[in-house]
């Protein structure tokens, strides 16, 4: 099966993201892999907030963060509400018509 | 000035090794890195991870390692420059490079060895307009010496430890400390929080919660900022200084504009001997990039290696470089 999603970059501009749900990636990866501009310094770890996004639509079928992941949100300047990382959601079926907007700056 | 054989920018464990390498072929180093401690993201992000892919180590603590990396390099007594950003880049007539840190400290070298990661760890900046103007000018991102703040007025914005006990240690020695923090809870150390809350109920803390920054006001140096909170009503408060608190995130900064050839945020290099195509300058370690790239701790070891046998030729021109192993001829010590 294959799950879509809409991606919105720091300038607003919002592309739809189709993958197969069996690819054991983050979204964190798969953004990277689609070219967004994430630095993902930490590699995952939920330690850098490099990944951070903030979630449009969608956000009550995701798994709730990690105390971890909240620990690293509650740092940034930025964060809202719907602030999550995209290193800390696996991509599944949970993302099916979710919306992110990126929101670090690193190399934006 | 400093003089030295390799100026390596960046003390993460690529850049620690690559003193390793280096000094078995009798050339010195000094490295300079922004954060006050070497080690890089290791001993920055992630000190307590275990690491499972350095060859040898089963499973190796972050921190274990830059500790045992720098027992490595002792016998080739690198030098250091802590807490300062590398900023300039000047080649002299003869082929040797000056690189100029942010606080003017310079280091005379003949070969620039680039190991820096992801850039150095900058403070986060929140969105606010013309906060770069203030910047200096009441915005300041670090307390350096707190003396400086004796009978001032400051607005810390964070909710994280630095944020905690910057406030609890300033509360002390300021006139006034107010502490911004986005939501209802701390999730510093309990201890931290709980100390925080009690000096807010002595009223040696100003406390507002669930509330964030909004603007930063005055002509020339910070006068006030203003602040909104969950009833979305703003609320301005005179202030001398603004200290935002949220912690380090890394940027290429100065780097990009040395004339390298760069993809995204990365030094492009060729895989012989790490080579930039600026003559003399070399890139290792996460911060470089060519086909098949890997940013690996691993990866980057092996750059280094193969950097200072081309190093060699930059250092010793006039000299025939000879392979030697470890094993046969030990690690002689400068």
């Amino acid at each position: 099966m294959n799950i879509t999603f809409t991606v919105a970059d720091r300038t607003g501009q919002t592309q739809t993201l189709e993958l197969p749900d069996d690819i054991n990636l983050s979204l964190m990866e798969v953004l990277k892999a689609s070219d967004y501009p994430i630095a993902a310094t930490c590699g995952g770890m939920a330690l850098c907030a490099t990944c951070h996004v903030e979630v449009l639509k969608g956000a009550d079928q995701l798994l709730a963060p990690a105390d971890a992941e909240l620990d690293m949100l509650d740092t940034l300047p930025n964060a809202t509400p719907q602030s999550r990382l995209a290193c800390q959601i696996r991509l599944n079926e949970r993302l099916q018509d979710a919306a992110f907007a990126l929101m670090d700056t690193t190399l934006s | 000035m400093i003089q030295t054989d390799l100026c390596i920018i960046g003390a993460g464990p690529v850049g620690l090794f690559a003193v390793f390498e280096a000094g078995l072929l009798k050339m010195r180093c000094h490295l300079i890195d922004a954060l006050p401690q070497i080690g890089g993201q290791l001993s920055e992000i992630y000190p307590k991870k275990p690491i499972y892919d350095i060859p040898g180590f089963p499973e190796v603590n972050a921190q274990t390692l830059v500790d045992n990396l720098r027992k490595q390099i002792d016998p080739f007594k690198p030098t250091f420059t802590l807490g300062e950003r590398v900023d300039g880049l000047t080649r002299n007539d003869d082929g040797s490079f000056v690189v100029t840190t942010s606080e003017g400290t310079q280091v005379h070298c003949k070969v620039v060895v680039i190991a820096a990661g992801l850039g150095s760890f900058e403070p986060r900046k929140p969105e606010l307009q013309n906060l770069e103007h203030f910047e200096g000018k009441g915005v300041v991102y670090m307390v350096k010496d707190p003396e400086t703040f004796r009978k001032r007025r400051l607005v810390i914005a964070g909710g994280g430890d630095s944020a905690l006990d910057w406030a609890i240690h300033l509360s002390s020695i300021a006139e006034r400390v107010t502490l911004i923090h986005r939501n209802e809870s701390f999730r510093g150390a309990p201890d931290s929080a709980e100390k925080v809350f009690k000096l807010a109920h002595e009223g040696k803390i100003d406390l507002l919660l669930s509330a964030n920054l909004q603007a930063v006001n005055g002509n020339g140096v910070v006068k006030s900022v203003s602040v909104v909170d969950k009833d979305k009503s703003v609320k301005e408060i005179e202030t001398d200084y603004l200290i935002p608190l949220f912690g380090l995130s890394p940027k290429l900064g100065p780097i990009a504009h040395w004339g390298l050839n760069l993809d995204k945020s990365a030094i492009e290099v060729n895989t012989v001997d790490y080579a930039t195509n600026v003559e003399g300058v070399f890139a290792i370690g996460d911060i470089n990039t060519y086909p098949g790239k890997l940013k690996l701790i691993l990866c980057g070891f092996h750059e280094a290696a193969l950097m200072a046998q081309r190093a060699f030729e930059f250092v010793y021109p006039s000299q025939k470089r000879s392979f030697k192993y470890t094993t046969v001829n030990g690690v002689n010590a400068f």
